[in-house]
């Protein structure tokens, strides 16, 4: 009892100590999940073959990062990705504005009920999965049972019903109009918030000055979302080549398959599909480096601009 | 002036009826393949393989759901979904609420660090395959627990209950500590209560994010005990053939003829997507606001 009164600041007395053994089981689950893979990126300096220890393969260096430089095909086929994973983000990016407009305009629905069902039914696809939304492609557009189908054979337009799901045609575009189809009510969620906050005089002293209601949109509506939609479309820069995989595996096929991999999908191909461990490893590395440059260049421009971090 | 007024009542007019039309289309387009996959599912299979099932159900029969039960693999996997939605869901309120409040308390050692060793995992992942070799080392390839242990913390919600602990007036907690009452006291008896709304959010979220988690039983899961149903769905759509096979060897075994009720690939692809499907149309309507404040408490900074 002594000694206790003596040594107060022993690290076992100081309750933010024992708080931290009390939380240490889930601090080593942190270090489990996302800090131990990093040592994975070893494998991306041999020519790893599972099952094999990785002292028994061979040495490479930085051969796998050059190979996506030096190697003809291994070059052609990053270009191709790349293409398909820009081309993608920048579609995303040039139709961002579409949530805002979506929210202002679906303001301007004067009937409460009809907006709010509205706004209830339009953001559940965002709650189904890809691989349900690829579903719900398949009972819309295949062959035989799709919807889109069965109605124009009805209607007597067509004779035959057209593979949609398995063209190679259009494949950024319709990968985009999912995206939206799935993504649009949800992310105008954001902008339904931020008109709250707009303050209701402007539009009361507009309207005594005359304006219509397409000025009071442009002039007091659009100005007030703007900084929501800088910031948005700030992350949506800063994750330029991280489209995720998932939407682009469950629609990839033999036909669209030249046109639908982005990065994600290539270093999953690559590494989980064709066993290319070391090379795939050494793709997602490098991603990961243009990811984080991205976050902080976005970061930066935001300080810069709006003094203001995104995260 | 007055003429101006009409020509505006007019536009308006015309204004309003794009508006409101435009939504509803949209909203149309966006409920109908619910709906359409619904009547397909109800109506008799051999009109609905030839083709004659548009906007209205005919021959109605609810056999499909009873049939699909007796396909290999299906119960296994709705237990294996369900499983991983409750117990995921669980793991995820205990870690994130717990370290969210030890981290939320000014005297936590060294508190910044620790706090930025969470939350910068955000912001890197040392992709796929340094992820699978890690959790094949772990021991969690092929197991049921690969859907819950990495789910336990979460930076994100962390950070939305860490923000939301903060603005708890400390002088409730201080009158418990008073009294005796050590952290683990005053958490579960304090903050827990007073945190259900945020816990209901984080909640929410999670129990969508496990049910309809997929990629994760595509890199881990060989054996077929430990698929989801949005795996097998994904099974399903793929593999025609397979199907076909599995469900002819149904057939031969039974001794119905009735053509109706006999499944088809298309019937089965069809009733197991609204299978995964209900449970997420029947929870959002009920949950929506809780879906709305998670988005508005996410979009403020932690």
């Amino acid at each position: 009892m002594k000694s206790n009164v003596k040594k107060k600041t022993r690290l076992i007395d100081q309750g933010g100590f024992r708080l931290w053994l009390l939380s240490f089981p889930f601090l080593i689950l942190i270090f489990l999940f996302s800090y131990l893979p990093l040592y994975g990126w070893v494998y991306a300096l041999f020519d790893y073959k599972p099952g094999r220890a990785l002292t028994d393969c061979k040495f490479l260096g930085l051969g796998n990062f050059t190979r996506m430089f030096a190697d003809k095909y291994a070059l052609e086929d990053i270009v191709r990705v790349m293409k398909n994973t820009l081309g993608m983000s920048l579609i995303g990016i040039a139709t961002s504005g579409l949530p805002m407009m979506f929210a202002v305009f679906l303001a301007e629905i004067k009937s409460k009920p009809y907006r709010k069902a509205v706004q209830t039914l339009t953001t559940i696809p965002n709650f189904i999965s890809w691989v349900l939304v690829y579903s719900v492609a398949y009972a819309m557009f295949s062959v035989n049972d799709g919807f889109v189908n069965r109605l124009l054979m009805n209607l007597g337009i067509l004779d035959e019903g057209i593979n949609f799901l398995a063209s190679g045609e259009h494949v950024w575009l319709n990968m985009w109009l999912w995206g939206t189809w799935k993504g649009l009510g949800w992310s105008a969620i954001m902008y339904i918030a931020a008109l709250t906050g707009i303050d209701q005089e402007q539009y009361e002293a507009a309207a005594v000055d005359g304006a219509g209601r397409m000025q009071k949109i442009w002039h007091i509506t659009i100005p007030g979302l703007l900084p929501t939609y800088f910031v948005l479309l700030l992350l949506s820069i800063a994750n330029l080549v991280n489209n995720g995989m998932e939407q682009y595996f469950v629609f990839q096929n033999a036909m669209n398959k030249e046109y639908i991999e982005v990065l994600d999908l290539y270093v999953y191909n690559q590494g989980m599909v064709g066993i290319n461990y070391s090379y795939s490893t050494a793709v997602s590395i490098l991603k990961s480096i243009v990811s984080v440059t991205l976050l902080f260049v976005a970061n930066m421009s935001s300080k810069l601009t709006r003094g203001e971090s995104i995260f | 002036m007055k003429a101006i007024g009409k020509k505006r009542t007019a536009q308006d007019l015309v204004f309003n009826i794009v508006n409101y039309t435009v939504y509803g289309l949209f909203t149309i387009v966006c409920v109908l393949p619910f709906y359409y996959l619904f009547i397909n599912t109800i109506s008799a299979n051999d009109l609905v393989s030839r083709g004659q099932i548009l906007l209205v159900p005919k021959g109605i029969h609810f056999n499909n759901y009873a049939e699909i039960l007796k396909m290999r693999g299906l119960g296994q996997a709705a237990l294996v979904s369900v499983g991983r939605t409750v117990l995921g869901t669980a793991g995820t309120l205990l870690g994130t609420s717990f370290l969210g409040y030890a981290l939320s308390k000014q005297e936590y050692w060294h508190r910044k660090i620790w706090y930025r060793y969470v939350v910068i995992t955000m912001y890197f992942n040392a992709g796929i395959i340094p992820w699978f070799i890690n959790m094949k080392n772990l021991g969690l390839t092929n197991s049921f627990w690969a859907y819950v242990i990495p789910a336990i913390v979460s930076p994100f919600s962390l950070i939305l209950y860490k923000t939301y602990v903060e603005n708890i007036p400390s002088s409730l907690e201080e009158s418990a500590a008073m009294d005796g009452a050590g952290y683990l006291i005053r958490f579960t008896r304090i903050i827990i209560p007073l945190s259900k709304p945020i816990l209901a959010t984080t909640a929410i979220f999670a129990a969508v994010g496990q049910w309809n988690s997929f990629t994760d039983t595509l890199f881990l899961m060989t054996d077929s005990t430990k698929f989801t149903l949005q795996y097998l769905l994904y099974e399903y759509m793929n593999e025609a053939n397979s199907l076909a096979d599995s469900l002819m060897k149904m057939s031969e075994s039974g001794v119905r003829v009735d053509m109706s009720s006999i499944l088809t690939a298309t019937s089965v692809k069809m009733t197991v997507s609204m299978v995964v499907v209900l449970p997420i149309l029947c929870v959002y309507p009920f949950f929506q606001r809780f879906f709305v404040n998670g988005i508005m408490i996410g979009s403020v900074k932690g």
